[in-house]
């Protein structure tokens, strides 16, 4: 057991060695500070996961941690359209929380936060009573707001939106199976901002890929809201070409209605049949961080102070993730959630120790997209944090794209895959 | 006398490592931008580099490499012209010292 003398000790001569000191600066104050402190994650994907993780690792155990999941289990949307595509399993991309209950000391509620109290520095769950925090983290990713597009609400097994992970991946893909060889596959994309820029764009790909075996006669029919593809344009440029008449991309088509029962969709100037219809709605901070007070940005996202990632006007309120509203360039994506939460871990530390947060934060973007069943694109990105713009923003010469799409990179994404997970989860 | 000691580790943390005045656990959270894909820790579940208990000279080489080139790389290039050296250093003297 380190004591406090042990431990600066320690200090001294791995301070006089060059050392950097992992963890220890976090344990000094719980051990000599008396209440131990707790802090609230609400949201176990990509972000809340990572900071549950690292609070406890980078505290040695000495900051108590609950985790408020309302999923029993991990699904992740990176990787998810391979299992719509038909090339993975849903079992694929599930991994169990329980290496944070047991290996890592996070408490687990598998619950839903209803409401949280600033005042009384409290989260409300629904079947959990309600908890005191000294922090809370707030990583509640998205929701979607199907009400903008008529006929669409309350339709969601019908027309599945597959953009959160889990039961609507396996329903899109029974869907695509039972389609009829000739059938149209119509997908929508929202208005930027949206959660995973490139997703859509390799989601048409790997639908067309199954479809190119299975069912060759079908075709896919991509709906941009937006002007143009919003990510590694020229590489999905050239995907949808290898694909021949089997993709068709069309910009500006900002969905205005659905029809349900006919599985129609009728843009501004046109009206749409389709055999299988996958619309990702609009969308906005997940609910509980919108039921919350939160001033939005847009009336969508939430605005950060970028140093501690507590919300502007809500102090002790941190949130990350997609939810946030973005710093220049700055992705909603699980890479960036998982970066997110471990400036949000060492911030927090910080905090309780009475220190300030890090003035110097880092945090980057690595994204891999398929656009085949072999070949994989890449974006990257690095945001170094500018103190006179009070934000990331992204290093100018850094980052950028595959040149072509390659088969390495797909070993590489599914490693990527199974090392974000276990830095998360494991 | 918690806070006193703590200074007295950090001047000399910031006279090693000839820094002045930043975070006591800058080399960890920058080191924890690598873990996304190599590990955490820099323990690699498979797939990619393992970058814990690797020496720091064989680490500075390699990022030196990727940035001018002579290592050939598919992302790699790209993320280690976004750190500054100093960050560099900090992060392989890290990563160095991982068992």
């Amino acid at each position: 057991m380190l004591n406090r003398r042990n431990f600066l000790k320690a200090s001294a001569i791995a301070a006089a060695a060059g050392a950097g000191l992992p963890g220890l600066s976090g344990s000094a104050t719980a051990a000599s500070g008396g209440a131990r402190r707790h802090v609230v994650i609400v949201g176990g994907g990509y972000g809340g996961a990572t900071t549950a993780k690292y609070l406890r690792m980078w505290s040695k155990g000495k900051v108590d941690v609950t985790l408020i999941e309302r999923n029993a289990q991990f699904v992740s949307c990176p990787i998810s359209n391979l299992v719509i595509g038909g090339l993975k399993q849903i079992e694929d991309i599930t991994v169990s929380y329980d290496n944070l209950v047991s290996k890592w000391g996070v408490k687990l509620i598998t619950d839903e936060a209803t409401a949280i109290d600033v005042e009384k520095q409290s989260v409300t769950t629904a079947k959990h009573g309600t908890l005191h925090y000294d922090r809370v983290v707030l990583s509640p990713g998205i929701d979607f707001v199907p009400e903008r597009i008529g006929g669409l609400a309350g339709n969601e097994e019908r027309i599945p939106h597959a953009w959160k992970a889990g039961p609507q991946t396996v329903t899109l893909r029974k869907q695509l199976e039972t389609m009829p060889d000739g059938g149209v596959f119509a997908m929508h994309i929202p208005r930027a901002p949206y959660r995973c820029p490139p997703g859509p764009y390799e989601r048409a790909c790997l639908v067309a890929n199954y479809l190119r075996e299975a069912k060759p006669k079908s075709k896919v029919l991509v709906l941009d809201a937006n002007g143009d593809i919003q990510s590694k344009k020229a590489l999905f440029s050239q995907a949808f070409e290898r694909y021949g008449a089997l993709v068709e991309y069309v910009p500006n088509s900002a969905l205005q209605s659905v029809d349900a029962a006919t599985l129609t969709a009728e843009l501004e100037f046109d009206s749409i049949k389709a055999d299988v219809l996958n619309v990702i709605p609009p969308m906005r901070a997940g609910d509980i961080a919108t039921k919350s007070g939160l001033p939005l940005v847009n009336d969508a996202w939430v605005d950060v102070d970028w140093l501690t990632l507590e919300a502007k006007g809500m102090p002790g309120v941190h949130v990350i993730g997609d939810a946030l509203f973005p710093a220049p360039t700055m992705p909603k994506s699980g890479h960036m959630a998982n970066q997110h939460g471990k400036v949000v871990a060492a911030a927090i530390l910080n905090l309780f120790e009475g220190l300030p947060p890090n003035p110097t934060p880092v945090v980057m973007n690595t994204c891999y997209s398929f656009v085949d069943s072999r070949n994989v694109v890449h974006v990257a990105s690095v945001h170094q944090y500018d103190a006179d713009k009070k934000q990331p923003m992204p290093v100018s010469g850094a980052g950028g794209l595959s040149p072509m799409a390659n088969e390495i990179e797909a070993k590489a994404a599914l490693a990527w895959a199974r090392n974000i997970w276990a830095d998360m989860l494991a | 006398m918690r806070t006193r000691s703590f200074i007295a580790a950090l001047g000399l943390l910031a006279l090693s490592g000839g820094l002045h005045a930043q975070d006591p656990n800058l080399a960890r959270n920058l080191a924890a931008t690598c873990a996304n894909c190599h590990g955490t820790n820099g323990h690699s579940v498979g797939g990619m580099d393992s970058l814990a208990g690797e020496s720091k000279e064989k680490l500075m080489q390699k990022l030196a490499d990727f940035r001018s080139g002579d290592k050939p790389a598919t992302i790699m290039h790209q993320i280690a012209a976004g750190y500054t050296d100093e960050q560099l250093d900090l992060i392989t003297t890290w990563f160095a010292e991982q068992k």
